[in-house]
């Protein structure tokens, strides 16, 4: 019997708004979900969410200026809740940034994919951003479905 | 990350070890962009050492698809796996990259081997 559906646990990790911290953030947070033993590509899926929006968080939430980077994770029901926030710059106009290929930043060769691969790979996202103050994206994972897993 | 570099003719190949990210992102750029100022026409790039890529990662292949074609070249992908062709997927990029299981087919496709 499959029990990870019944584990309920939370972790709060905090760092510098630097490129090197990256890895550093995909990592801690997929050796955090494993304890719900995901698939690889849940795996997958999960780091690279992580590391679109810390990305996003360094280069257009600081502008590459010192900042802390926050990630809250929750695990409840076999369900993931990621919190990623930052204390930086905001978005103006959030409907734009989620277009896909859209970036502020082209002279950077940004493929501006970040918020279409979050879309994507997580079954519910929330972005809340106040120009000036920070943005906190919220996403939701469904890693295991309590139904299927009581079999 | 590791970056290894090989000629073959006009032809650059690229093979990229570790994981492609905004942190590693320039430093493949501007060796991408070194060797292909020597004169290379053509880029091969290698994902079989490709641990993990995200959208940065499309950027700079984005970036370098438009120099080599804009230089009349030809740009080809091999060893994609499966995560890697969901971002490709994603960004519209399968349809404008040539795609090879291996190496040899990616350079047979570009008239070198």
């Amino acid at each position: 019997m499959d029990r990870s559906q019944f584990i309920n646990n939370y972790m709060e990790l905090k760092f510098a708004s630097r490129s090197e911290n990256e890895s550093f953030a995909r990592v801690a947070v997929a050796a955090f979900i494993s304890q719900l033993d995901p698939t690889m590509e849940q795996l997958t899926e999960v780091k690279t969410v992580v590391s679109e929006a810390v990305t996003n968080a360094i280069i257009h939430g600081y502008e590459n200026k010192e900042g802390m980077v926050s990630i809250q994770c929750r695990l409840h029901e076999g369900t993931m809740e990621l919190i990623i926030e930052d204390q930086g710059n905001g978005i103006e106009d959030l409907e734009e940034a989620r277009q896909p290929l859209f970036t502020s930043k082209p002279e950077l060769e940004r493929s501006g994919m970040g918020f279409t691969i979050m879309e994507n790979f997580m079954d519910e996202i929330e972005v809340v951003s106040t120009p000036g103050a920070g943005t906190r994206v919220r996403v939701v994972k469904y890693l295991k479905n309590p139904s299927v897993a009581r079999h | 990350m590791q970056i290894d570099t090989m000629t073959y003719g006009d032809t650059l190949v690229v093979r990229l070890n570790g994981e492609l990210d905004h942190h590693t992102a320039e430093l493949v750029r501007q060796r991408v962009e070194t060797e292909l100022d020597r004169g290379y026409r053509h880029l091969v790039m290698n994902f079989e050492g490709l641990a993990f890529m995200d959208s940065s990662g499309l950027g700079v292949i984005l970036g370098r698809y438009k120099r080599v074609t804009a230089g009349g070249g030809a740009m080809a992908l091999c060893a994609v796996n499966d995560q890697l062709m969901k971002l490709f997927e994603l960004s519209g990029l399968m349809k404008i990259l040539r795609m090879y299981p291996s190496e040899s087919e990616a350079l047979a496709e570009t008239g070198v081997a």
